[in-house]
């Protein structure tokens, strides 16, 4: 914050409250020579206004809040942005831009945010701890936790924090995003390959293939071929031309349309569809493509609780 | 109940007549919205699967129309009553007050329309996009000619201090509407625009803003108000000319700078944050100025409260006021307002502002005004007020209590943890809770509203009267 601010925010609010001051001072005095408790010497439309004193607990209450307000701001951050306070207090980092710096700064701030967090961790993080490790020190087996119900209802807490939004408290997803309860995987379901998505996040990007394959009328034949992988009933003629398209999504998808989870490529053969099965979904999916983001939460959430979620998650699997 | 004076030929009453009759029309329509909306929170069918009927466009225009249709239209009605009267001259500048008039009717009309159809700029308060902000401002340059002029002409030697706020009222609500509804036309054919700031400086111009147009408008306008109704409805002198000086000049001078309690533990800077807040404890007193001056008015006057249910609405109107202002600074404080922001403890100080002060004093004001502007020396009924008055104070105590209660019970729902640390509560689970205080606040709003209904009948048999034919009454004869 530059120099010129800083004058500018202090001179001004300063003079505000020193006014108040002197102002409340001069009218604390009875210099209107009117009597105290007499009428002023104007009336208008009949009402007049008597010069009786100001209340003395309202002056000492004005008094009051004048001086604790002075006391705050010189112990907090108020004028400027170049000084905490002789508390030293910040509520967070001001200064980081990005998740870098932020994480960078976390180290050693002493922001009110940083010792929330800090205070949180030290009272907490032994739950996870003793849920997620075995006695030799290493992560116990996701297998083995998702069968620990105490573990599976912290995860599920951890879920309900911070994934419901997207995934929904049921974690059954919504148009977009997946469901997690169904045993249908994107990107495989066993226990590790689970953590992994939630620890590092994943992109599933579909590309636009509508000007690839040559306007409307071929995406109108891939998707009926599509459709036809689900055994959905499709004009026959529509889905052979489709069909003879299709080697451009077999990249992904397969030669059989069954996927590739090491692509993240959904199995079209199917009938979980994870933007919409109707005929409208399928061809905008095509021809103006798709793209899903899966944060990494690694260091949002940390490796233990990140653990404990994938538990849970896989927990639902196992409960079919 | 005091006698009624004629009102001299030389004022310009017709326009007051016209803002004191739309004040009671808009209050009725813009609180009808209002319990609407309040119902919709209860049972969500009842937007009938119509857009324009959603929640998320109808409460923008019960905002706008209880603050800037009927809050507004009683300032209009007053300040130019008690500007005429108080300097003994008639209105400045002729037919420029009918232009305040309809030019006024036109910016709700256009309110109205376009916030149902989903034209937003989606700054709280400030919703109307930019063709219809063009317009308030031509108006309201009008409204400030017209006032200040009178001013400028009066017959009296000192300004009275009603005048002062209804000065400081009208000016600073023209540079906060200016300077926050600054933006940018998508094009000139389009009703689309985008704001100039940009980021925390955005948030921070929509809140200086937002909470002036509390402070200037729904304040210090209404105690414009107070300073002439009061002392002229209890027939007492105002009760400290020094108080009023030093309450007016701190209060304007500091709630200036209170708006960025409105964004605590946001992306604000810290020291913008302190800044607010300090500003808002200082605010405490000299808001309290206006309420000591008015009650105590009252000195060798209580016994009238028994007699004048008109005073009883102006009084408790205070008492309102007194508590909201407490309130307010205490909400500011960062510790408190970690627990009340973004719950319905919000949306409880508002409202006691809201119906308690705000739509109370002017309830008061008004029924002082419809017999001396046609010619009657009473109102039709005077048990009518009564019963409004109980109808008025009661639903405004279901209201803000069961925000209350609802509000601190989501605060501290929300910050629930259990043992590992994670939240104990989900959002929905505390909106159910929610649920029956949701109910009491409809029945609150609605009991609200059926005493505006009773006010507009009392109205109607007033005006419709043969002139000077309904005495001056006292309540339980």
């Amino acid at each position: 914050m530059s120099l010129f601010w800083t004058i500018w925010i202090s001179v001004i609010t300063l003079t505000v409250v020193i006014g108040c001051a002197v102002l409340l001072r001069m009218t604390s005095k009875n210099t209107t020579g009117v009597p105290e408790g007499e009428p002023m010497p104007h009336t208008f439309d009949g009402i007049q206004e008597l010069n009786n004193p100001l209340p003395k607990w309202w002056v000492g209450l004005f008094w009051f809040t004048i001086v604790i307000a002075m006391i705050y701001s010189i112990a907090f951050p108020t004028y400027t942005a170049n000084y905490n306070g002789l508390l030293n207090w910040t509520s967070s980092e001001q200064s980081v831009m990005n998740p870098e710096e932020s994480a960078e700064a976390a180290k050693t701030s002493q922001s009110q945010y940083q010792r929330e967090m800090n205070a949180a961790d030290e009272k907490y993080g032994a739950v996870f701890k003793d849920l997620a490790y075995n006695e030799s020190g290493a992560y116990k087996d996701l297998t083995l936790i998702a069968k620990d119900k105490e573990a599976v209802k912290v995860g599920q807490r951890l879920f309900l924090q911070n994934c419901a939004q997207c995934h929904g408290s049921d974690a059954r997803g919504s148009k977009g995003f997946p469901n997690l309860a169904d045993n249908d995987w994107l990107y495989g379901g066993d226990a590790e390959t689970i953590k992994t998505t939630i620890m590092h996040g994943r992109n599933g990007v579909m590309p636009a293939w509508k000007d690839i394959l040559g306007g409307d009328q071929a995406v109108k034949e891939v998707a009926s071929y599509v459709l036809k992988l689900s055994g959905r009933r499709v004009n026959a003629i529509e889905a052979q031309a489709g069909g003879e398209k299709f080697a451009l999504c077999a990249a992904c998808h397969g030669p059989e349309g069954k996927g590739i989870p090491a692509m993240g490529a959904p199995n079209l053969t199917d009938k979980v569809w994870l933007y919409g099965g109707s005929r409208k979904a399928v061809e905008d999916s095509i021809a103006n493509g798709r793209s899903g983001v899966m944060p990494a939460w690694s260091k949002i959430l940390g490796e233990d609780k990140v653990h404990l979620i994938a538990a849970f998650v896989y927990s639902l699997s196992l409960e079919k | 109940m005091t006698t009624a004076t004629t009102i001299q030929p030389d004022y310009n009453m017709k326009v007051v007549r016209q803002f004191t009759l739309t004040t009671i029309l808009w209050g009725i329509i813009g609180m009808a919205v209002g319990v609407l909306i309040a119902a919709q929170l209860v049972w969500p069918a009842l937007n009938f699967d119509t857009p324009w009927l959603t929640y998320s466009r109808l409460r923008p225009l019960h905002t706008n129309a209880v603050i800037f249709a009927f809050g507004t239209s009683a300032l209009m009605a007053t300040s130019f009553y008690v500007v005429q009267r108080t300097c003994q001259t008639r209105l400045f500048g002729g037919p420029l007050a009918s232009i305040v008039f309809w030019g006024w009717q036109l910016v709700i009309l256009s309110a109205v329309i376009t916030l149902p159809l989903g034209y937003t700029t989606s700054k709280e308060y400030a919703e109307l996009e930019w063709p219809i902000d063009l317009l308030i401002t031509a108006v309201w340059v009008v409204y400030a000619i017209v006032f200040f002029g009178t001013l400028t002409i009066r017959k009296t030697s000192h300004i009275y201090v009603a005048n002062w706020f209804f000065g400081a009222f009208i000016l600073t609500v023209a540079v906060l509407h200016i300077v926050n509804s600054m933006a940018i036309p998508v094009s000139l054919g389009s009703m689309k625009s985008y704001s100039i700031y940009a980021g925390a400086v955005d948030a921070m111009v929509q809140w200086w803003y937002g909470h002036n147009a509390v402070g200037f408008l729904l304040t210090a306008g209404f105690l414009g108000m107070m300073y002439y109704f009061v002392p002229k409805q209890a027939n007492r002198p105002v009760y400290s000319y020094r108080l009023s000086i030093i309450h007016f000049w701190a209060l304007i001078a500091v709630y200036i700078w209170a708006g960025p309690h409105h964004l605590h533990y946001t992306a604000l800077p810290d020291w913008a944050q302190s800044l607010g807040m300090v500003m808002s404890l200082i605010l405490f007193a000299p808001s309290w100025g206006g309420m000591i001056n008015g009650i105590m008015t009252l000195s060798g006057a209580w016994h009238k409260l028994r007699t004048d249910p008109i005073l009883r609405f102006l009084v408790v109107s205070l008492s309102f006021y007194g508590m909201s202002t407490f309130e307010g600074p205490m909400m500011a404080i960062k510790t408190v307002n970690a627990l009340s922001h973004y719950t319905d403890w919000t949306v409880g100080h508002v409202h006691s502002g809201a119906l308690g002060w705000v739509a109370m004093v002017t309830i008061g004001a008004v029924y002082h005004l419809i017999p001396r502007l046609y010619g009657q020396k009473g109102m039709y009924s005077v048990a009518l007020i009564n019963l409004h008055f109980w109808m008025a104070t009661i639903g405004t105590v279901l209201y803000i209590v069961a925000m209350w209660i609802s509000g601190v019970m989501q605060g501290l729902m929300w910050r629930a943890v259990n043992a590992d640390g994670t939240l104990t509560y989900t959002f929905v689970e505390s909106l159910e809770k929610s649920y029956p205080f949701y109910t009491i606040r409809f029945f609150g709003g609605l009991v609200f509203l059926s005493g505006m209904l009773i006010m507009a009948y009392n109205t109607y048999k007033t005006i419709t009267a043969e002139k000077g034919s309904i005495q001056p009454q006292e309540l339980g004869e």
